[in-house]
C-alpha cells in the first residue's frame, strides 16, 4: 500500500511537449507510471512517443482517457493557469513542478483550492512531486526524482527540498529500508499541501512503519508539524531541518528559505520537533540512521 | 528584489499613496538644487536629506539628516553623507556605502504609526499589519509586545475590504471623519500597488499624521518578488547594481543561485535544501576548528556543463577558500555533467586548494571516472559526512602549515 499514487494512478502531462515535460514523461513511462495523455494548447491530435495522445485541453484528456493525477511543466508565466485547470477538470492529484512561479498567482490559486473542499489535492510547486516505489504494475513515480535510488517498503518520506529528499532515500535504500511513498511538497512560501496534510495520510497508512520528515527554515509549517506529531501520531518520525547556519534575511535558493524577524529559524523547528517526540538527525547524513535507530527501539 | 526608498515612493506616487514632496540627488549640487526647490514649492526650508541604500536602520546611523536652514546646509549635510560607509543594523559592521541621496520636504509630524504588507505564508495571505509604535525595529515590537500590532488578512478574490481598512484604522486611533477616509484610500492603494507590482514586502515605517491631519507614507520599503521579473521589464531600471553582491550578481547573471558567506569552505552543490544541508554539515564538523562555509551556491536542477564551469570558476577565484566540496546528489542532473564542469575550470584556472568530491546519484561512475582519469587532486568522499570531515580535516592542515 501507499498513499496519494499507486497502480490505479492515470497521469496527464501538462506541458509535455517541452523540452522538461518531454523529457521526464519518458522517464516516468520507463519507470512504469501509466501516463496516459499530455496537454499542450495547439498540439492537440498528435501523440508523444508515438503512443501517448496529447490533448488541448485537460477536460478532454480526462474524458478521453480517464487521467486521475496531473503532473504540470508548464513555465512560470503559465503555471498557476495550468494548475486552475487541472482543478476545473475534476482531476483530484495536481502535481506542479515548475520553478518560480509568483507568488501572487499561488495565492489566487491557494484561494480557489481552499474552495474546492477537498475535491483536489495539490502538491508544489516547486517540488521533485511524488513516488510509490515498486516495479511496471505496482510503482508510480509522478515527478522528476531519479526512479532508480529508490526501493519498496514501508517509510514515508515528505519534504520541502528535491535533492535533500533524495539523500534520505539514498540513504534508506542503502540500509536496505524501502519506502511507501516519498513526497516533496516544495519550496515555495504558497503552495497546496504542507507536511500536516501528508503526515495525516502516513498515519493512517497500514504499510506505512515510520516517517523523515525534512524541513527547513522560514515559515511555520515544521511547528505545525510538531504539534500534529504530538496530538495525532503513533508511528516514529525521524526529521531534519536544512538551514541552521543560513544568515538571516537571505533567501537561500527557495524562496521560502527566508528567515524573517527572527522567525522560522531552525533552532526553533529542532526544538519544536524534539519536544513533540520526533528526533532530529544531527546531521543530513544521519537522517535514515536516526530513523531506523528509532524502529528498531520499537 | 530590493529597491530603494525613493524608488518605491515613485511606485507610490503613481497609485496615489500620499508621500512628501521630494527628489533623489547623486552630488551635492544636486542636493542643493533639490532643497531649493522644495523650499520654492513649499513655502518651508526645512528639508530632510536621506541616504539611498538597501537597508534598514538609517536614521540610527546617521543616514537621515534634517536641514533646518535650507539649501546651503542640505548641501553641507549631502556632501557629508554621500561616499560614508553607512552602518546600520541590516548592512554588517562593514556597512554600505552612500552613493544616492533623496532630499524630502520636512513636515510637522504629530504622530508616527507603523504600516505593513506582507506574504503571510503560514495563511496563505496577503497580511497588513498596523501598529502604534511607529519609526522603530517592527521586528522589537513583534517580538516584545505582539498585542500592539493589528493584522488583518486580505482575500486575494475580493481584495482588502473597507472594514478591514476601517479596523486597522480604528485601532490606530484614526477613527475620525477625515483620517478615516483618507486612511481606508492608502491601504487599498497600497494593496493594489502590492497586487500589481508583484511585491513581496510593501513597508511603511513610519506612517505619519501631519499637525494638520494628513496621512503620509513617511518611509516607503519595497521588496519585488524575483520570480515575477519575467513579467516586469521595468525592474530592468530599478536595479542598482552597487547594492549588490558582485559575485552575486555575477551568478544571477549565469543562473545560479548564489550568497556569500563569511568562512572558507567553497561549496558547490545541486539543489537548494541540499545547498543548505551541506553548509550545515560543514559548520557540525568544522565549528570547533575555525571551518565554515565560504557561500551557499546551488548549481539547480538543470545547469548544462557551462554552467557548472562558471560556477566553479566563482568559487575557485575567491582568496578566502582554503578548500572547496563538491556534494552532488544527481537527480536530473548529471554526475558526469559536473565531473566535466569542475575538471574545465581547475584546467582553466589551476586547482591550488584541497578538493573534496561527493558524488551521488545519475550517471555516478561516468562522473567518478572522468574525475578519476583528470590528473587533478581529488579526495573522494563516500558520503556527505565523510566529504564534510575530510573537507574540515583539509582546512585544519593548511591552517596549521
Amino acid at each position: 500500500m501507499s498513499v496519494l499514487v499507486g497502480k490505479d494512478t492515470r497521469v496527464v502531462v501538462q506541458g509535455i511537449t517541452g523540452s522538461a515535460g518531454g523529457f521526464h514523461a519518458k522517464q516516468m513511462l520507463e519507470y512504469g507510471t501509466a501516463v496516459v495523455a499530455g496537454v499542450t494548447p495547439g498540439r492537440g491530435g498528435e501523440r508523444f512517443e508515438g503512443r501517448v495522445p496529447v490533448f488541448d485541453t485537460v477536460a478532454q484528456s480526462v474524458r478521453e482517457t480517464g487521467a486521475n493525477a496531473s503532473c504540470i511543466f508548464v513555465p512560470p508565466p503559465g503555471a498557476a493557469d495550468a494548475i486552475l485547470e487541472a482543478f476545473d477538470s475534476g482531476v483530484a492529484l495536481v502535481i506542479c513542478i515548475t520553478e518560480g512561479i509568483p507568488v501572487t498567482d499561488m495565492l489566487k490559486v491557494r484561494r480557489v483550492l481552499e474552495g474546492l473542499g477537498g475535491k483536489s489535492r495539490l502538491i508544489g510547486p516547486n517540488c521533485p512531486g511524488i513516488i510509490t516505489p515498486g516495479p511496471p504494475g505496482t510503482g508510480c513515480k509522478i515527478g522528476i526524482m531519479p526512479g532508480h535510488i529508490h526501493k519498496a517498503g514501508h517509510v514515508g518520506v515528505v519534504s520541502r527540498s528535491g535533492t535533500l529528499t533524495y539523500e534520505a532515500v539514498g540513504q534508506l535504500t542503502a540500509r536496505g529500508i524501502g519506502q511507501s511513498t516519498c513526497i516533496g511538497i516544495g519550496g515555495d512560501p504558497v503552495g497546496g499541501m504542507d507536511f500536516v496534510d501528508v503526515l495525516q495520510l502516513f498515519q493512517s497508512d497500514p504499510d506505512t512503519h515510520g516517517v523523515i520528515l525534512i524541513g527547513e527554515i522560514g515559515g511555520g509549517a515544521e511547528e505545525r508539524a510538531a504539534r500534529f506529531i504530538h496530538e495525532k501520531m503513533n508511528k516514529p518520525v525521524a526529521a531534519f531541518i536544512a538551514g541552521t547556519t543560513a544568515p538571516p534575511g537571505k533567501r537561500m535558493g527557495h524562496a521560502g528559505a527566508i528567515i524573517a524577524g527572527g522567525k522560522g529559524t531552525a533552532a526553533e523547528k529542532i526544538r519544536a520537533l524534539e519536544a513533540s517526540g520526533a528526533k532530529v538527525a544531527p546531521t543530513p547524513s544521519d537522517m535514515a540512521a536516526t530513523l531506523a535507530q528509532m524502529m528498531g527501539a520499537k | 528584489m530590493k529597491i530603494h526608498e525613493y524608488q518605491a515612493k515613485q511606485i507610490f506616487a503613481r497609485y496615489g499613496v500620499p508621500i512628501p514632496r521630494g527628489y533623489p540627488a547623486l552630488t551635492a549640487a544636486e542636493a542643493e538644487t533639490a532643497a531649493k526647490k522644495l523650499g520654492d514649492e513649499t513655502g518651508s526650508p526645512v528639508v530632510v536629506v536621506k541616504a539611498q541604500i538597501h537597508a534598514g536602520g538609517r536614521g540610527k546611523g546617521g543616514g537621515v539628516k534634517v536641514a533646518k536652514g535650507g539649501a546651503a546646509e542640505a548641501r553641507a549635510l549631502a556632501e557629508k553623507m554621500l561616499g560614508m560607509q553607512l552602518v546600520t543594523h541590516q548592512t554588517g559592521p562593514e556597512g554600505q556605502k552612500v552613493r544616492r541621496l533623496y532630499v524630502e520636504q520636512g513636515l510637522d509630524i504629530a504622530r508616527e504609526l507603523y504600516l505593513g504588507a506582507v506574504i503571510d505564508r503560514d495563511r496563505r495571505r496577503v497580511a497588513f499589519m498596523a501598529s502604534t509604535e511607529g519609526g522603530v525595529e517592527i521586528e522589537k515590537v513583534a517580538a516584545e509586545t505582539p498585542d500592539k500590532i493589528l493584522t488583518v488578512h486580505v482575500d486575494p478574490a475580493v481584495g482588502l475590504s473597507g472594514y478591514q481598512s476601517r479596523e486597522l484604522a480604528f485601532g490606530l486611533g484614526l477613527g475620525k471623519k477625515e483620517t478615516l477616509a483618507s486612511f481606508v484610500k492608502l491601504t487599498t492603494t497600497l494593496y493594489e500597488a502590492f497586487v500589481r507590482e508583484d511585491c513581496s514586502l510593501c513597508e511603511v515605517n513610519p506612517l505619519v499624521v501631519t499637525r494638520a491631519g494628513d496621512v503620509v507614507a513617511l518611509d516607503a520599503k519595497i521588496n519585488l518578488d524575483d520570480s515575477a521579473e519575467f513579467r516586469h521589464p521595468e525592474w530592468r531600471a530599478l536595479e542598482d547594481k552597487d547594492e549588490e553582491d558582485p559575485v552575486e550578481l555575477e551568478a544571477k547573471a549565469a543562473g545560479l543561485n548564489y550568497v556569500s558567506l563569511d568562512g572558507n569552505v567553497g561549496c558547490l552543490v545541486n539543489g537548494a535544501g541540499l545547498a543548505m544541508a551541506t553548509m550545515d554539515i560543514i559548520k557540525h564538523f568544522g565549528g570547533g576548528h575555525g571551518v565554515a562555509p565560504a557561500n551557499f551556491l546551488d548549481v539547480g536542477g538543470g545547469a548544462n556543463q557551462e554552467q557548472v564551469t562558471k560556477a566553479f570558476k566563482m568559487i575557485l577565484r575567491s582568496p578566502k577558500v582554503k578548500a572547496i566540496f563538491v556534494n552532488i546528489f544527481g537527480g536530473i542532473m548529471k554526475c558526469d555533467v559536473i565531473a566535466n564542469g569542475v575538471v574545465a575550470a581547475a584546467r582553466e584556472l589551476g586547482l591550488k586548494v584541497p578538493l573534496v568530491v561527493r558524488l551521488e546519484g545519475t550517471n555516478v561512475e561516468l562522473g567518478r571516472k572522468i574525475l578519476n582519469e583528470s590528473g587533478l587532486a581529488i579526495q573522494a568522499a563516500s558520503t556527505m559526512a565523510d566529504g564534510a570531515q575530510k573537507v574540515v580535516a583539509a582546512v585544519s592542515k593548511g591552517g596549521a602549515r
